[in-house]
């Protein structure tokens, strides 16, 4: 029996990041605390680093390796460079936040580059173990994230429940997989659609199987009603975390659906798409009214979340790549939008001072008025009004829907984006007609200030010229199907 | 060749680079700089505007300086400009109203003045941009983005129950327009991928698609117009909104549905428009009627012509849907004399806001023993929305009475009580306020207006006598397109 090494090229950046986690803990540990710009620097270089690897190595050809377990394709080469972006720029943003909690500790990094090491396997995958295997590193270096400040009872008390409610989130998603696997025999994904196909697989098994799955996503995606845990997480994390938790992620869950639902399971399209049209509804309902009652900013934003996976779902509704485009299309609007929004809460913040409360954002323009106006732009792109790109993202998802024909969901859905839209105005509402409640003056650090601006600036600057970001999307899908 | 200039453009973005540019001026403390910089670009955008009008060619209703460049692929949409003429005097009017909106916040808008000017001179180029739209999601993104500088303006400047106000204004209009974006997308589908408008005017659907097109665009053009029973917004965003932004409100943001419905309404769905016509005229009839009465009984004389304002816009939809040339052409002449008109009645009661902080008409009373100069521009005013003949109040509401004692004597019967009603309410409450003894010490210690004043007043009532007076030039210029509409409408799409 003779051994063939797999080809470890089209996972090579993985392989470095694997390698750079170790060199930042080893390289932390001998810095010391006084020097702890050292990780900072390295991780940023580590993502530059993969960043460099998987542009050189893009191509639109799709490349399997590990025999099968492990695909290299256009979309998930985009997904990842998108990863690398999104994470470099929680950093940045994160920075003077976490050094001023005193969490800015080695664990901090290597903890995030295990989440994204994580997120790039779930990426990447073909084979159910695989997938599940990123899934589980990005979520175990999530909840040990979440419970960071380990002296925060109410840090504390979210990474217990996402703790609880994630194993059992993955358990019903393994469970899941293995009726698919009792049903077909197989874990591959690319095998799988073919199995299905020839109708060899008893359909029972498969749909209740299917079912679980799609309940283990629900839960990844915080779609209603597995949304449960985010509303808490989102609330008691720090928010540095919190804004992790709700950027990169989505990418990773984004091509999770991808690999497991369109690429495994597509032939299944007719049992799940009924199920996501429940699922989109119930998040948009749910997400969007449970909204409008909170007071505090990051439970806000966490029912946002959910409305805004409900919208996301309906991008996969349609079931062709024009949908599926527009889903992506959607996730990058929304981590963009998500990333500016998270940042202004934490520019609000001091040390010893949580800007918890929607109120902190009182009579912001008469203290600064530039902040006021980028967070005015992420906010009515929250609320898809023109021209931001949030309105393209929503445009695009609502044509793919309707070209599906399901006419009356896309009513459903302006209909919910129309109450969504009330509490983004409330907060415009408190920043522009209410006064400040504190005249402190606002001192972001230069690249936070420049990276915010920026952040704002595209919001606006993508929704006028949305043609790049459209056809990236379009190729990304098209290239890998 | 003076049409290859892409002189829509810069209709539409001049305004919009100055208000970019009185947004960079920053800080109260460079106000003054601000205010001109905002009245230059005002003027400006005015001048623009006129080379569309001596250009413009009556005597074809094909779209005219058309621009049309890829926008974004992905979806066929594109960068599609044109006017035709029930565009163009919109745009005209629009540029016009907005040097006068400046001036009239010379001097009252004392905080966030490069805000609140700039939001003006945005405002004025993104509403330039709805009516030269000929692609649905360039008009929708304009029509949309048009909400944010009016939201800003009310809930900053405007009075003590802005925020309700300006919320309700954004909610509602979000309501209507979104249901529209679902029709645009569903015409996509039918047209095989297009989002020209003029490709939907020639696109073949069966009634009951039509009627829910119809339905889409109605709820979206109705909020707006405001027909009733979905006006009830408009008392709440006039009475909050600082003069200025109510005389915009009114002038122009309420004809952007009027200008919906002749661009979307009846030529892409014209056989929903006939069958549901009857609807229509009904509800524009409550309008004309029913707010007429309730003008009547308002104690607030910005309320009074909010509400004669909906009455007045009641002509207007009434006016299309009784689909004949006069109907529609009186409409449109409507539209055009209550932009100024309204205009001028919130100046008017800008002007006494101004001096005693108070919109009650019980507070007035023998005004014109103080400001005699204000009395008589506010007479003329106040004859004009009530249609005095000769004003151009009288021009609009003649013609569509008299098409639509054509279609049903009753229609025309209870159209024409506005002339009661309209002439009840606005002259009651100009007896009030400007007649009679002086109210108040408050009232005796008033001072009649500036010079800027006056030449605010002046512009306007020069505007209303004229088109009273002589009102073809007006007629002229929408007769080809109004012709061509009609006889596209007639043609059933079944």
């Amino acid at each position: 029996m003779n051994f063939i090494p797999p080809d470890f090229a089209p996972a090579s950046s993985e392989i470095f990041m694997l390698i750079m986690v170790c060199v930042v803990m080893l390289a932390d540990l001998t810095a010391g605390d006084n020097r702890r710009y050292v990780a900072y620097l390295l991780t940023q270089v580590t993502l530059l680093g993969c960043a460099v690897l998987t542009f050189v190595s893009f191509s639109t050809e799709v490349k399997q390796t590990f025999y099968g377990m492990y695909v290299d394709d256009a979309m998930a080469d985009i997904l990842k460079l998108m990863v690398y972006g999104t994470v470099s720029a929680v950093l940045v943003y994160s920075h003077s936040y976490i050094s001023d909690r005193g969490l800015l500790k080695g664990e901090f990094f290597s903890l995030i580059l295990f989440a994204t090491l994580g997120m790039m396997v779930m990426i990447s995958a073909s084979h159910f173990l695989t997938l599940y295997i990123g899934l589980e590193l990005l979520s175990l270096s999530l909840y040990a994230l979440v419970a960071l400040r380990r002296d925060s009872i109410v840090a504390t008390e979210a990474a217990m429940k996402f703790f609880v409610l994630g194993a059992l989130a993955s358990g019903f998603l393994l469970y899941g997989m293995s009726m698919v696997y009792g049903a077909t025999g197989t874990l591959h994904v690319s095998q799988l659609a073919q199995i299905i196909q020839s109708e060899a697989s008893s359909k029972e098994v498969l749909v209740v199987g299917l079912v679980f799955i799609v309940a283990g996503i629900s839960f990844k995606l915080s779609a209603a009603p597995f949304h449960m845990w985010a509303p808490d997480v989102y609330q008691g994390a720090p928010t540095a975390i919190t804004l992790f938790i709700g950027s990169a992620p989505k990418f990773a869950a984004f091509g999770f659906v991808m690999r497991l639902l369109i690429e495994g399971l597509g032939e299944m399209v007719s049992d799940w798409q009924g199920m996501l049209v429940i699922l989109a509804i119930l998040s948009m309902a749910v997400g969007n009214i449970a909204a409008i009652a909170q007071t505090n900013i990051k439970r806000m934003l966490a029912y946002s979340t959910i409305s805004h996976m409900g919208f996301l779902l309906l991008g996969f509704i349609s079931a062709d790549s024009n949908g599926y485009s527009s889903a992506l299309f959607y996730v990058i609007a929304y981590v963009l939008m998500t990333l500016g929004t998270f940042a202004m809460i934490m520019l609000l913040c001091r040390s010893g001072f949580e800007a918890e409360n929607i109120n902190d954002f009182k009579g912001l323009s008469k203290r600064n008025s530039w902040y006021a106006f980028v967070t005015l732009l992420l906010m009515l792109s929250l609320a898809g009004i023109p021209p931001m790109i949030g309105f393209y993202a929503k445009f695009s998802v609502l044509q793919a829907v309707v070209n599906a024909g399901y006419i009356w969901l896309a009513v459903a859905a302006v209909l919910f984006s129309l109450i969504g839209a009330f509490y983004y105005l409330r907060i415009i509402k408190l920043m522009y007609f209410d006064e400040p409640e504190n005249t402190e003056v606002l001192t972001p650090n230069n690249d936070v200030k420049i990276l915010l601006s920026a952040n704002g600036f595209a919001v606006l600057a993508l929704g006028i010229f949305p043609q790049a970001l459209m056809s990236l999307s379009l190729y990304a899908i098209q290239n890998s199907m | 060749m003076s049409f290859e200039f892409p002189l829509l453009s810069l209709i539409i973005w001049l305004p919009i680079v100055f208000g970019i540019a009185v947004f960079a001026t920053g800080k109260d403390n460079n106000a003054q700089f601000a205010r001109w910089i905002a009245l230059a670009g005002s003027i400006l955008g005015f001048l623009v505007a006129i080379p569309l009008c001596s250009n413009f060619d009556s005597t074809t209703g094909a779209m005219q300086f058309v621009e049309n460049h890829v926008w974004f692929e992905r979806f066929n949409v594109n960068y599609h400009l044109g006017v035709d003429g029930i565009s163009m005097p919109l745009i005209l009017l629009n540029c016009f109203i907005t040097p006068l909106v400046v001036v009239a916040g010379w001097e009252v808008i004392r905080e966030r003045v490069s805000q609140y000017m700039g939001a003006f001179l945005v405002m004025s180029g993104i509403v330039n941009g709805v009516f030269a739209s000929l692609d649905a999601i360039l008009f929708y993104v304009f029509w949309e983005a048009s909400l944010i500088p009016m939201f800003l303006i009310i809930g900053i400047w405007g009075g003590p129950n802005r925020v309700y106000a300006a919320i309700k204004f954004f909610l509602y209009t979000l309501l209507g327009s979104l249901l529209m974006l679902i029709a645009f997308i569903y015409l996509y589908q039918v047209s095989e991928g297009s989002f020209s408008i003029e490709d939907y005017h020639k696109l073949a659907i069966p009634l009951t698609p039509q009627i829910f097109i119809f339905i889409a665009f109605l709820l979206a053009f109705a909020v707006k117009v405001p027909m009733w029973p979905v006006h009830t917004w408009l008392p709440d965003a006039h009475v909050e909104a600082p003069t200025g932004g109510s005389v915009v409100l009114a002038a122009i943001l309420l004809k952007l549905g009027g200008y919906g419905f002749l661009r979307f309404s009846l030529p892409i769905a014209p056989d929903a428009s006939l069958y549901l016509a009857d609807m229509m005229i009904i509800l524009s009839l409550i309008a004309v009627v029913y707010i007429g009465l309730i003008a009547l009984m308002q104690a607030d004389m910005k309320k009074l012509i909010a509400y004669s304002s909906v009455a007045h816009m009641g002509f207007v939809t009434l006016g299309f849907f009784l689909l004949n040339a006069h109907g529609i052409e009186g409409a449109m002449v409507q539209m055009i004399s209550h932009g100024f008109i309204s205009g001028a009645m919130f100046l008017c009661v800008g002007v006494l806001y101004d001096r005693l902080h108070s919109r009650q008409i019980a507070d007035y009373g023998g005004v014109v023993n103080k400001m005699p100069i204000f009395a008589a521009f506010f007479m003329l005013f106040a004859m004009a929305n009530a249609g005095l003949p000769g004003t151009s109040g009288f021009v609009g509401e003649f013609m569509v009475i008299l098409s639509a004692i054509k279609v049903n004597f009753w229609y025309a019967f209870l159209a024409a009580t506005t002339l009661i009603f309209g002439a009840a309410y606005t002259l009651w409450m100009y007896k009030r306020v400007i007649f009679g003894a002086i109210a108040s010490p408050a009232v005796e210690s008033l001072q009649d207006i500036s010079k800027r004043e006056f030449v605010l007043l002046a512009i306007l009532a020069i505007s209303v006598l004229w088109i009273g007076v002589h009102p073809y030039p007006l007629t002229e210029v929408m007769h080809t397109t109004v012709d061509q509409l009609l006889t596209h409408v007639s043609n059933s799409k079944l």
